[in-house]
């Protein structure tokens, strides 16, 4: 009985401890340092909560552009070469009313960082910590202040000899164009019939579940058009070559001459108009189910000398039981014969060369064999 | 068309054209290697079969001069030799056979590798699970393979101690294995106007599904003692050249968000974000932080870039609608699906994808009429939260055209809307979360190619 207790005893013991382990975790991780914290914690939230100290002219920023910037943004920040572009779209109207008109009416296809951004603090942040491209959080806190009073000033928001800082950017913040122009998730009176934040929020578009009848007429409103024919290649190098399908070559919808491909396909034969419009045969592409072989990489003689385990016995330049590959290369350097030699070693065996034995490989497939011979005469790395 | 079965055997007629046009290319370039002469041989084979019974051959006449298959008939160059040894490939690779199906870019979408996507082939994809090494790839400076060693995981803000973890210590720490997907908040942007791209690995290539393993956010939450009554949101930073920043509800830091290491039983991929990222499940990936180094606590959200200027939802009143995290139901036929052939009349299997960022999949329908008509599919298991789920359906095709699509519900009862019903509520110009059924036309012929349906 007093065994009994004192197991049970310490069985609830462990439990204790185990409990205690899942509140807290001795032993894991510590505190982070003041400066740790300085050195990481670079986020500026959109009241400006995190912007360090600091202050760039127009003219500072214009210098940085030119050298850091202009050549993926354009030198006045429109490029779209490799980026969105940064400028253009925005009005004085838009400047007063915080509603950027373009994105309305769509007379800007093109939505320029200027045209979508509502707070400012978000161009400072992402400068501070992404850019330049190739060399992401490299500019000095006034250079970035800089960079954005100049874009800034491109997008004819600010003067030309403008300083922004950290003391007047709250106030450059009530011009931004686009400033009033979120409907955000967490603000609930946005979200009335719909919420795409919360995981428990509803749908804005309801579709009934029909089973029957549910289309009277159904109408293809919309099929791949003519410049993305031939934009992702060729389809049936992207499928199987075996399998329920297979790519097609040609996609019929990107034919050249679509309804020839059609009359090709109920005749099984091959037409091309001609200057009479009468149809000639000619060889012309239709679509079938094309099977592509997949591109073979050939296993070179060193990975088969790896993967056939010549390695555990010889080193690619050091003898470990056998002799090292590069000293076999150099023994049998202008031999003619050398090959044929070494196939009939590495494959029946051998011995008294290199003062030890060789056991036969009958089993590796004769082409692998010449492979890695060839292999390793050719002095191959 | 030449492309029936003619019996079980799969002796299919070939075309006047039977070798086709690429390997007679690469014979051209190439020569003939051992692989493409099989290939030959057996297209000599598959033809003058055809030419011995004539065009017109019945099942009987075929039976009377056809022997058999010389694949069956003879021995193979894998039933007469010693294959490879163990451990030959010590970190395994696919066959050399399956080099069709690869994470691939979408052309003109993006000029600049470092800021841009690859897709995932799920045209020719299994079940639930990606592969990881063809998990969509998105990124928005470059991937860099970092040293676990020289990794840290800060998390500070609005807590009572801000602390600093190694990978030792994360790793040391109770852990969770769950699968989900990841699906990024443009995936099918491409077609909010009209169809724009030919295949099901550029439609809808932004999702993958893997088995995550990591720490609960919530646990080093507790840990370092977050304000329970003035924490809302977290943010979460990269430690890439990008930072990566972006602000999660702290309801969902609580609830089942994962600091994560693993993925499918191997520490994440690099281009996933080796070693330590974020998964938020049934959010847009770009919230699932990748090189995860910074947690935040803080009383509001955080107006990141990625929250700000992109990942953004223009209305057509040109209000734009912030903070839209979630990923509402979808599906999609993966296969029979744009781009493809089918090989012959009769059966086929039609499989797809689907998925909701609500919850799980309750029901999956499949029109082969382009919406008239509608029949429920077989959900695989498991059907699992916030998760890819597999649906299956039989379908004869009697070679007349069709049009198949697919229409996901969730538990909270909401359904996969039609294209025009969410350019109603929409229009066309949101780029992200475009969950809307995807039409894929069946030629009579047998070509499907991407369309898009009243």
């Amino acid at each position: 009985m007093y065994k009994l207790t004192k197991t049970i005893l310490t069985v609830s013991l462990l439990a204790l401890s185990f409990a205690a382990s899942a509140k807290e975790l001795p032993g894991i991780g510590r505190t982070a340092t003041v400066k740790e914290i300085a050195a990481w914690d670079i986020d500026v939230r959109g009241d400006f909560k995190g912007i360090p100290k600091g202050a760039g002219s127009v003219a500072l920023g214009n210098k940085v552009w030119d050298e850091k910037c202009a050549s993926c943004h354009g030198t006045f920040g429109e490029s779209m070469e490799v980026f969105g572009p940064i400028v253009g779209g925005t009005t004085k109207e838009d400047m007063k009313t915080g509603h950027v008109l373009a994105l309305a009416d769509g007379s800007e296809p093109k939505r320029s960082t200027l045209m979508k951004v509502a707070t400012l603090s978000t161009i400072w942040d992402y400068i501070n910590r992404a850019m330049p491209w190739n060399a992401p959080k490299t500019l000095t806190t006034d250079e970035v202040y800089g960079v954005v009073a100049y874009i800034l000033n491109m997008g004819e928001i600010l003067p030309a000899d403008f300083v922004l800082s950290n003391e007047n950017i709250a106030e450059v913040q009530k011009t931004m164009p686009n400033r009033n122009g979120m409907l955000s998730e967490l603000d609930s009176k946005n979200t009335s019939d719909h919420n795409m934040w919360k995981v428990k929020g509803k749908g804005d578009v309801k579709n009934p579940p029909c089973m029957k009848d549910c289309v009277k007429k159904v109408e293809i409103t919309s099929v791949l058009p003519d410049y993305a024919c031939d934009a992702h290649g060729n389809i049936a190098e992207q499928n199987r070559h075996f399998g329920a399908v297979r790519g097609a070559d040609t996609l019929l919808a990107c034919n050249e001459h679509p309804n020839l491909a059609e009359l090709n396909r109920m005749h099984n034969t091959k037409y091309q108009p001609d200057a009479s419009g009468s149809k000639q045969p000619v060889t012309f592409a239709m679509t079938k189910p094309t099977t592509v072989a997949p591109e073979i990489a050939e296993t070179t003689g060193v990975e088969m000398l790896k993967q056939n385990k010549c390695t555990a016995c010889h080193g690619m330049t050091k003898k470990i039981v056998g002799p090292g590959f590069s000293e076999v290369t150099a023994k049998y350097k202008g031999d003619a014969k050398a090959e044929a030699h070494l196939i009939d070693v590495v494959t029946n065996g051998g011995s008294g060369v290199w003062g030890g034995s060789m056991p036969p490989h009958g089993h590796i497939k004769a082409e692998h064999i010449k492979t890695m011979v060839q292999a390793i005469l050719s002095g191959a790395k | 068309m030449s492309n029936e079965l003619k019996k079980p055997g799969r002796i299919i007629r070939a075309p006047e054209n039977f070798i086709d046009a690429s390997l007679s290319q690469a014979i051209t370039k190439n020569g003939l290697n051992e692989e493409r002469r099989d290939f030959l041989r057996k297209s000599f084979v598959a033809a003058s079969a055809v030419m011995a019974g004539g065009a017109a051959l019945t099942q009987s006449a075929m039976a009377a001069t056809f022997e058999g298959d010389p694949l069956i008939l003879n021995h193979t160059e894998y039933d007469q030799t010693l294959g490879l040894p163990v451990a030959a490939n010590p970190y395994g690779v696919p066959s050399k056979y399956e080099t069709n199906l690869v994470r691939r870019e979408s052309p003109g979408l993006t000029q600049v590798g470092g800021a841009s996507v690859a897709f995932s082939p799920l045209q020719g994809l299994f079940g639930i699970i990606t592969p990881s090494g063809l998990h969509f790839e998105r990124h928005h400076q470059g991937w860099q393979d970092m040293d676990p060693a020289k990794h840290r995981l800060m998390v500070m803000g609005m807590v009572k101690n801000p602390k600093v973890y190694t990978m030792d210590d994360l790793m040391r720490l109770p852990s969770v294995s769950r699968m989900h997907f990841i699906e990024c908040g443009a995936n099918s942007a491409t077609e909010w106007g009209n169809v724009a791209v030919p295949t099901v690995q550029y439609t809808h290539g932004m999702i993958s599904c893997s088995e995550f393993t990591g720490v609960p956010l919530s646990v080093l939450l507790d840990d370092c003692g977050f304000d329970k009554k003035n924490g809302k949101f977290v943010l979460a930073e990269g430690a890439d050249g990008s930072g990566m920043t972006r602000t999660i509800s702290m309801e969902n830091a609580l609830d089942d968000v994962i600091v994560a290491y693993g993925m499918n039983g191997e520490m994440l991929r690099p281009e996933n974000g080796y070693p330590l990222r974020l998964v938020v499940p049934g959010v847009q990936g770009v919230s699932s932080v990748k090189w995860l180094r910074r947690i935040e606590v803080g009383d509001k959200p955080f107006d990141a870039k990625d929250e700000v200027s992109h990942y953004v939802d223009l209305l057509p009143n040109g209000m734009t609608r912030q903070y839209t995290s979630v990923q509402e139901a979808k599906s999609v036929i993966t296969s029979p699906s744009g781009g493809q052939v089918l090989i012959g009349k009769g059966f086929y299997n039609i499989t797809g994808l689907a998925w909701t960022g609500r919850g799980k999949i309750t029901r999956v329908d499949v029109s082969a009429d382009g919406g008239r008509t509608w029949r429920t599919a077989r959900l695989e298991t498991p059907v699992l939260s916030k998760a890819l789920t597999r649906f299956n359906i039989d379908w004869v095709w009697d070679g007349s055209p069709a049009i198949l699509q697919s229409r996901a519900m969730d538990d909270t009862g909401y359904v996969q809307p039609k294209i025009n019903q969410l350019r109603g509520v929409r229009g066309t110009k949101s780029i992200y979360h475009n969950n809307a059924i995807q039409s894929w036309r069946v030629a009579d012929f047998g070509e499907v190619t991407n369309v898009q349906v009243n």
